[in-house]
């Protein structure tokens, strides 16, 4: 079990943050090249006023149209991407592993329980967007596999941690799964609906320039 | 999501004829070609990073008005159409891209109001405009818009207006004015003047009195200005709106060559909101033009202008409260929401507004060549802007029985809701009350 452990931790995390980090700036290249080529008339509106002024709005929950008039999604989405941005990165088991391959020292961890709990909401929204997409007609309908299989991928490292933490079944075992789990969607987001986080930023300081600059109205 | 059933195809001509012509490889060889030389990154990573979280759904007046129909949200939408084409690599059979048509053509405005309930920020309303772009590409198009893109390639106006039935309309409303307005011209291919007077084709064709209107009003101003006699006059773009951008982009370079060739400061343009989304938005971007080469002033603007210069002064104001439609390409295409407001405010005794308006505005749902595509596709509006409807009805519950809109379009949807909720309202257009209620000096008595 040491070596599989050794080995996911290893040679498999390289692989997977080589797949990652080389996806995502393929992607992005891929992605400017066209726009730039292709979307020219569209790329020459950018602007980085009206660009960070959307991006500003829609990082506060509830300002926006969008956020406003969907409450309970604001609520969850909010906090959804803030435990699973913070989490994975100051979590104290993996400030050892940032010091131990990255040679990168934290000078500050989340605290064990906080992360915990902060666990168990990324779980909990989670279930919440399962069960929207189940019962909910408006996003029923527009449900792919593809959208249950990223909801998955993105629950199971949380899970498996979770279980591995409070060594619930066998933990070796665990954690070998969360290895696992983590790097597939640490590589699967450049490939992925996932793909909003390299995206989202882009998308947005578009539209915004598109509404600030050409349109002259608020684009939330 | 599953291959959903479409239940609701109507009997279009030019839909049925068209996609008569299809094969299966020509489909996707055109997919293909459309892919490789016109999509760019903004359609591939709308197509990849939309995450299905359905929040726009209610942005979209079809969506609110068929009681939540999640075939008719804005990613429902996308999600019948051009999503499948993507994920099939446009293997699809011609039923499909009947389908991808209706649903682009009659079930989708452009209006936009999604882009305020979007937190990535896709733009649907683009998306929707390439479907569209596919569709014209394969020669599928619903027949009544295919022939006003027709009567552009063939005329540069959308009327079918012959060359000699321009002038002869001008001509005519000069000599009708003159009973009001002795000294009144409307004059032709003056080199030289301030401003270029433009209009679209149905108003010589079917609304000719708002010719006369704008007449009288410039003249009173002491406006020095001119229209030209030549195609180009015309400044309404319906092939922007069938997918034909190659046309749309011929249209708007005869319309600007017209304005430079009689080296006019600007051109004024009538109150109409297509026309204004081509100049600033998309035909612009289509010739290769950051913006439009010689200004292009709205009737808002350009009213607000008159007013507050003194130009032009009301007599009296238009009685009893009015309501205000903002026209989705004027308001939330080019932020002239404010300038509306203080028109209508100075034109019209009092003003209720109805909720959510400004740039949040429903759209009135004929709008994006909606309308354009015919009788028979009248009630998909009809039915699909109940919201608009029950709007109305709140302000006439307030005792407002006139609705205001600086867009023929918005006229012509609003016509058929007001017809078809029967509200009993009446539709002005801020040039109407201007003629009607401004100090006429120049004019006998």
């Amino acid at each position: 079990m040491h070596d599989i452990y050794n080995f996911v931790v290893g040679p498999l995390a390289w692989f997977g943050w080589g797949v990652f980090i080389l996806g995502a700036i393929y992607k992005l290249v891929y992605a400017y090249n066209k726009f730039i080529t292709k979307d020219a008339t569209s790329a020459h509106y950018m602007s980085w006023k009206f660009g960070l002024r959307s991006i500003g709005a829609w990082l506060i929950p509830f300002f926006t149209t969008g956020w406003k008039n969907n409450p309970l999604v604001t609520a969850v989405t909010f906090v959804f991407h803030i435990c699973l941005i913070l989490v994975p990165i100051f979590l104290s088991a993996h400030a050892i592993l940032w010091q131990q391959f990255f040679g990168i020292e934290f000078f500050w961890t989340l605290p064990d329980n906080v992360a915990d709990i902060m666990t168990l909401l990324v779980i909990a929204a989670c279930v919440f967007f399962a069960v929207r997409r189940l019962a909910y007609p408006r996003v029923k309908f527009i449900t792919e596999a593809k959208d249950w299989w990223v909801l998955l991928l993105v629950v199971s490292p949380f899970i498996t941690g979770y279980l591995a933490y409070h060594q619930i079944f066998n933990y070796q075992f665990m954690i070998v799964l969360h290895v696992i789990t983590g790097l597939a969607w640490l590589a699967l987001i450049p490939f992925s609906r996932l793909s909003h986080m390299l995206f989202a930023l882009f998308t947005r300081a578009y539209i915004g320039s598109e509404f600030g600059g050409v349109r002259k109205v608020k684009d939330w | 999501m599953k291959e959903s059933k479409f239940d609701r195809k109507i009997d279009d001509i030019g839909l049925k004829e068209g996609i008569a012509k299809l094969t299966p490889e020509k489909i996707q060889q055109t997919f293909q070609k459309f892919m490789d030389s016109e999509a760019g990154a903004k359609l591939r990573v709308y197509h990849e990073t939309c995450v299905r979280c359905g929040m726009c759904s209610e942005a979209c007046h079809f969506f609110v008005s068929h009681d939540g129909d999640p075939s008719y949200s804005p990613v429902g939408k996308v999600t019948q159409t051009m999503n499948v084409l993507i994920n099939k690599k446009g293997r699809v059979d011609a039923e499909f891209v009947y389908k991808c048509a209706q649903i682009a053509y009659t079930e989708c405005n452009l209006c936009r109001r999604c882009m305020h309930y979007c937190p990535l920020g896709i733009d649907t309303g683009y998306i929707m405009s390439m479907v569209r772009r596919f569709c014209h590409l394969l020669g599928v198009t619903p027949q009544y818009i295919q022939d006003t893109a027709h009567s552009h390639s063939a005329t540069f106006n959308q009327m079918w207006v012959k060359d000699d039935e321009w002038p002869d309309a001008l001509l005519w409303q000069e000599e009708e004015a003159r009973d009001e307005f002795p000294n009144l011209r409307i004059p032709l291919d003056v080199v030289g003047a301030d401003i270029m007077y433009s209009v679209i084709g149905p108003e010589p064709k079917f609304r000719t009195q708002l010719i006369y209107q704008a007449a009288a009003i410039l003249h009173e101003a002491g406006v020095n200005w001119t229209m030209p006699s030549l195609p180009g006059w015309d400044n309404s773009d319906m092939a922007m709106y069938t997918g034909d951008f190659e046309m749309m982009g011929r249209l708007k370079r005869a319309h600007f060559e017209c304005a430079q060739n009689l080296k006019v400061k600007k051109v004024v343009m009538g109150e109409c909101g297509h026309a204004f989304r081509s100049v600033y938005d998309m035909g612009n971007r289509w010739c290769g033009w950051d913006n439009y080469p010689v200004e292009v002033v709205h009737s808002i603007e350009f009213f607000a202008y008159l007013l507050r210069t003194g130009m032009i002064k009301m007599k009296t104001k238009f009685p009893g409260p009015v309501t205000i439609h903002d026209p989705c390409n004027i308001i939330r295409g080019r932020g002239l929401m404010d300038e509306l407001r203080f028109v209508a405010h100075e034109i019209a005794e009092e003003v209720i507004e109805m909720t959510p308006n400004r740039e949040y505005n429903y759209c009135c749902c004929a709008g994006g060549g909606v309308i354009n595509c015919g009788p028979p596709f009248k009630n998909v509006r009809v039915k699909g802007n109940k919201a608009k409807a029950i709007q109305l009805r709140g302000v006439k519950e307030k005792g407002v029985s006139t609705v205001i809109s600086p867009c023929h379009n918005c006229h012509g949807g609003l016509e058929d809701i007001i017809h078809g909720y029967e509200l009993g309202m009446d539709l002005k257009f801020l040039g109407d009350i201007i003629y009607e209620h401004m100090e006429k000096t120049k004019a006998v008595e």
